[in-house]
Order: structure tokens, then C-alpha cells, then sequence
């Protein structure tokens, strides 16, 4: 396989007494989506901020297409595009503003630049809104704004720092249509999210990490089937919880979580279990189901579990 | 070759720019910035006049009212006296506009663009310094119209008083400079904007209302050696207008010209590596 295009290798970074970045270790095959994947303090932001060559690491190192972010910072930002959860546009230029300035900034000549404000504005939908100040953009249009201001140069390298983190869901579906259409194009991706169905949705590859470290990598599909199948059960009488939850725990050995006021929801340790016999056994103690479903986990649950912050029933 | 596939060739093929290639950089750059300065003034020209509001404010309310009960020293027309301290102020509004924008930048994410970006590290604080001074310019034309409409007149002649002119932008500059570097060192918009309020003491220390003299001698001293102070000493005596100091006065008020001129090159050693340095520094 080809020299991945982001390679990050043993990055510490603290501030003050806290360890944000803790011997990170990441690799993103060029074309490809990376999904990071984190609680907040993770570490997520931190580790973006070093590959973006806007903060140096205190040990380790990185390379974006060979080129080692703080020796060859200059190469590194010829070759990335960063946006991220502050839309980082002037609010008081209009949209097609401040695309001809960063991109006479990025040196396109005058022509170019404003040829390239009008290409990328006709294309991401922002055309009707280009001479209009960007104070009255809607939330959408800001981060999308800011979204193609970070293709001005075609990166090679996209950063997406939590893009889409307070927008309306139609907006978000815009932001992840434009990020298939670039990958399309053969844009490497590195996103960082706390929403999992966008990770599940867009990345070839997640990077699950806790407390600065990479704690659980893997397409969507491999990091859910290593936490096996999931059971549901909805109880007919909320009061039955914690006798069910006994009779969960006895069958699985593992203390199931609520879903809501009057349900459960428990890992299945390997495949062994049958529906039947889990009905059988809340019969036997008396326990009403409503209803009982096997199925598959969520990138929800893998990711509690990895990090380890889940609600148990007390 | 499309020239935008050329231009991300030419970012890069080139191991190091060459040090030419970064000195037109950091010009065609800093211009970049001037204009942006210049379309944020076409979209919202209300700035300007926002800013310039407190100053007019100060006309009527000192030329007009307090004015009548203060005595000029040596005598003379209190508005002609007054004038020349305004426009100190209004140079002296360097810093708080420079801190704002630039703390804007910073909170906003729109200076670690900036930095993500292949562009010249100097040209950021330079096109900031470089478009408030055209911003000033406005400003202080703005003001020497007022000043004419409510008697103010310069009576020494051309060269005075371009002299008196090129002295506040010499200031200006220097002063826009500590604004950068504020406003990099707060990083956060919010802060900036709250902070505005607590220059205008700095200001007002000054002989640019009254006279020094009959200030308590601790006070005395700040207000004489506030650059303010010296900028409004040296624009009352290049204009010939009331309130040239005689007799026994302090240092700076005796030479009101140098002192400005030191004073400007002091803020513009001490805050341009400063600046620099806030605004390359990675880490956070």
C-alpha cells in the first residue's frame, strides 16, 4: 500500500499540567475519509490544530504528504485545507469578499481569484447569497462559506474540525454532500465529530480517542461487530426494571444501560444467545416485556463503551 | 495549465521560497489586507462614522460647555486650545480599533486561517497597522472639517503645518502596533470590546482639555509625559493655536516634537518584535 498522507506518530502535547495528546498515533491512507472520533477534551481538536501546523507538538512527529509539519510547515500548507466549527470568515466582507481575498492571499492573480470565488460559489449553492454580507448568513451558509474557502487551492488534504456542530440537520446533509463530492474527487478527509451517525455515514476508517490516545481504530462495521449484537427490551411496567436488569446481567454478565424510562438495552457476549430463551427467562422471574429485539449496535455504543462513559442502571 | 493549477504547483514545488519571493509576499499580502479594510469600510461606512461620534461628542461638549468655564493659559479662543487634543484622541483611537479587530481575528478563527494558509507570516500585522493608517486618515480629514466649522484654524502656514499632521500619523502607527499586540495577547473579542472603555482615561490624563498645571503633582506627571499630551503640545504650537506652554513646564511639554518622535519609535521597538512574535507563536 501507498505512504498514507497524514501520519501522525507518538504526538504529546500538554498545556500547563494537562496531557491533551498522550502518544497519538494516526494514519489516513490518501482518497480516504478518517473519521476521529472523541469526547470533548479528547484531544481531537489538539491533534488537528498540530497536523494544521498551527501548534507544535512536544514530542512525536507528523508528516502530511511527506512533509514534516513543523520543519516543512510552508510545504505542509500548500497542500491542506482547514475548516471548522468557527466559521472562519470576515463577517464583515460579503461571501464572494472574502473568497477573492483568501484567494488572492493563497497568490492567485486577480483574474483567478475572483474566476474562483464564482466557480466554487456556483457550485457549493452560495451564488444568490455571494454579495450579501456574511453577517446575514444562516448557520448553514456560514460553515459551507467556510468550507470552500479551504478548497480555494484544491487541497490535498482537507481538515474538517467538527464542521458540522450546531447546525440544522438539512444543513448538515449539505455539508456532507460536499464532503462526498471531494472525496469523490480523490481529497483525503480527516474529520473530527461528536455526532456518530456522521462518522458512520462518511468515514472509510474511524479513529476512536480518549485522553489524548487512540484507544480503537476500524471501518464502522469492524468496530461494531467487536462489541457483538445488542438486545433491547421494553418493559411493560417500569417498575420491573431492576429485577430485569438482574436477570440481563445474569444471562450476559454485563450490566445492561436504560433507553429511555421503561427499557434496556444490553451487549450480547458472542452470538450464542437465542431470542426465545432470553422471553423464557424473563418469564420466568415474572417480568412483562412489551417488547424484545436483537439487533445490531449502534456506532453509539461502541463508542461508549471504548470510552468507557456509560449510564448504568444504579 | 489552468493558472490555478500552476499557482498550487508553484506552493508546491518550491522547497523555500526564495527570500525576493517572500518579500513580494509579504507586500502583495499586506495590500491583500489593506483592501480587506477598505471592503469592510465600503460595506459598513457606519463604522467610521460610529467611531467618530465620541469625538464630535467631545466638541460640543467641551468646546461648547465645559469649555466656557475653562480658562485657556496664555489666553485665546477655547476651541482653537481644544482641537488639537481631539485629534490626539482621535490618533490615540489607533489602539482600541486595531485591538478589536485584531481580537476579532484571533476568537474567530479567522487569523488560524490565516496561519493554515501558504501566505507571508509578516503580512498579517503589517496589512493591519498599514489599513488603520488609511482608516486614520479618513478619520482625522473628518475631523480637521469639524474643527474648521467650529473655528479651529491653523495660522503658521503650509510646511507647520503638514509637519503637525505627519506627527500624528507617525504616532498613529506606532500606537496601532501595541493594538496588534493587545489585541493578540487577549485573544477574544468580548475582552477587546470591554476593554475599549478603560482607554479613555488615558486620554483624558492629558493636557488635552486642560491644562496640566492645575493637576495634583502625581497625576501632573503621567499627564505630562502621556504622548498624548506631547502630540497635542506639538499640534497647538505647528498650528499656532492657544495654550502654548511658557515658562517653567515639564521635559516633554518644553519639546513637545521630540518627545513624540521618541515616544513613536519606543512603541514601535518595543511592540513590532512583540507582535511579531505573539503572532508567530504556535502552541496553543
Amino acid at each position: 500500500m501507498a505512504d498514507p498522507i497524514v501520519l501522525a506518530e507518538g504526538l504529546h502535547k500538554s498545556f500547563g499540567g494537562t496531557h491533551a495528546l498522550r502518544g497519538l498515533d494516526l494514519s489516513v491512507p490518501q482518497g480516504t475519509v478518517c473519521g476521529v472520533l472523541g469526547p470533548n477534551g479528547a484531544g481531537k481538536t489538539t491533534a488537528v490544530r498540530i497536523l494544521a501546523t498551527l501548534s507544535d507538538p512536544d514530542a512525536g512527529h507528523a508528516r502530511i504528504a511527506g512533509y514534516d509539519v513543523v520543519r516543512e510547515a510552508d510545504q505542509v500548507r500548500a497542500r491542506i485545507g482547514l475548516a471548522g466549527q468557527y466559521a472562519a470568515v470576515d463577517e464583515k466582507l460579503t461571501g464572494r469578499g472574502n473568497l477573492r481575498m483568501f484567494g488572492r492571499l493563497y497568490h492567485l492573480s486577480r483574474r483567478e481569484a475572483h474566476r474562483r470565488a464564482d466557480e466554487l460559489l456556483e457550485r457549493f449553492g452560495l451564488m444568490d447569497a455571494a454579495d450579501r454580507q456574511v453577517t446575514g448568513y444562516s448557520g448553514g451558509m456560514r460553515r459551507r462559506l467556510d468550507l470552500i474557502t479551504s478548497l480555494i487551492l484544491r487541497p490535498e488534504v482537507l481538515f474538517l474540525d467538527e464542521p458540522t456542530t450546531g447546525l440544522d440537520p438539512r444543513s448538515r446533509g449539505e455539508i456532507w454532500d460536499s464532503v462526498r463530492e471531494l472525496v469523490a474527487e480523490g481529497t483525503t478527509v480527516l474529520l473530527t465529530t461528536q455526532y456518530l451517525d456522521e462518522a458512520d455515514r462518511l468515514a472509510d476508517d474511524i479513529a476512536v480517542i480518549d485522553h489524548g490516545q487512540v484507544v480503537a481504530t476500524g471501518t464502522p462495521d469492524e468496530l461494531k461487530a467487536t462489541i457483538g449484537d445488542h438486545l433491547d427490551v421494553v418493559l411493560e411496567d417500569p417498575a420491573a426494571l431492576r429485577p430485569a436488569a438482574a436477570v440481563l446481567n445474569a444471562l450476559t454478565g454485563t450490566d445492561p444501560t436504560m433507553t429511555g424510562d421503561d427499557g434496556l438495552s444490553v451487549a450480547l457476549p458472542g452470538g450464542a444467545f437465542r431470542l426465545a430463551g432470553i422471553v423464557r427467562e424473563l418469564d420466568r422471574a415474572g417480568i412483562a416485556a412489551a417488547d424484545v429485539r436483537l439487533r445490531r449496535p449502534t456506532l453509539d455504543e461502541v463508542f461508549l463503551r471504548l470510552t468507557d462513559r456509560k449510564e448504568n442502571v444504579a | 495549465m489552468t493558472e490555478l493549477a500552476e499557482v498550487v504547483k508553484r506552493h508546491s514545488t518550491e522547497v523555500t521560497p526564495s527570500m525576493g519571493h517572500r518579500l513580494r509576499w509579504t507586500f502583495t499580502d499586506g495590500l491583500t489586507l489593506i483592501g480587506r479594510e477598505l471592503g469592510r469600510l465600503r460595506q459598513e461606512p457606519g463604522e467610521l462614522i460610529t467611531a467618530l461620534v465620541f469625538p464630535a461628542i467631545m466638541v460640543v461638549l467641551f468646546g461648547y460647555v465645559f469649555g466656557s468655564a475653562i480658562g485657556v493659559p496664555g489666553g485665546g479662543d477655547y476651541r482653537e486650545y481644544l482641537m488639537p487634543g481631539l485629534f490626539a484622541m482621535v490618533t490615540f483611537s489607533a489602539v482600541m480599533a486595531v485591538m478589536t479587530r485584531t481580537a476579532a481575528d484571533a476568537s474567530r478563527g479567522v487569523m488560524d486561517r490565516f496561519r493554515s494558509m501558504p501566505m507571508a507570516r509578516l503580512a498579517v500585522p503589517f496589512g493591519q497597522t498599514g489599513a488603520d493608517l488609511l482608516t486614520g486618515l479618513l478619520m482625522l480629514a473628518i475631523m480637521v472639517g469639524a474643527g474648521l466649522l467650529v473655528g479651529w484654524q491653523p495660522h503658521r502656514g503650509l510646511i507647520p503645518t503638514a509637519q503637525a499632521f505627519l506627527l500624528m500619523i507617525v504616532l498613529r502607527y506606532a500606537l496601532s502596533w501595541v493594538g496588534v499586540y493587545v489585541g493578540l495577547a487577549v485573544k477574544n473579542d468580548q475582552v477587546a470590546d470591554a476593554m475599549v472603555p478603560l482607554f479613555l482615561p488615558f486620554t483624558m490624563l492629558s493636557n488635552a482639555f486642560v491644562p496640566t498645571e492645575g493637576m495634583p503633582g502625581w497625576l501632573r506627571f503621567l499627564a505630562d509625559w502621556n504622548p498624548v499630551s506631547a502630540l497635542t503640545a506639538s499640534s497647538r504650537e505647528l498650528f499656532g493655536n492657544p495654550g502654548v506652554p511658557s515658562g517653567e513646564v515639564a521635559w516633554p511639554l518644553a519639546h513637545p516634537v521630540a518627545t513624540v518622535l521618541l515616544w513613536s519609535a519606543a512603541l514601535l521597538v518595543v511592540f513590532v518584535p512583540l507582535s511579531i512574535r505573539a503572532y508567530r507563536r504556535r502552541g496553543r
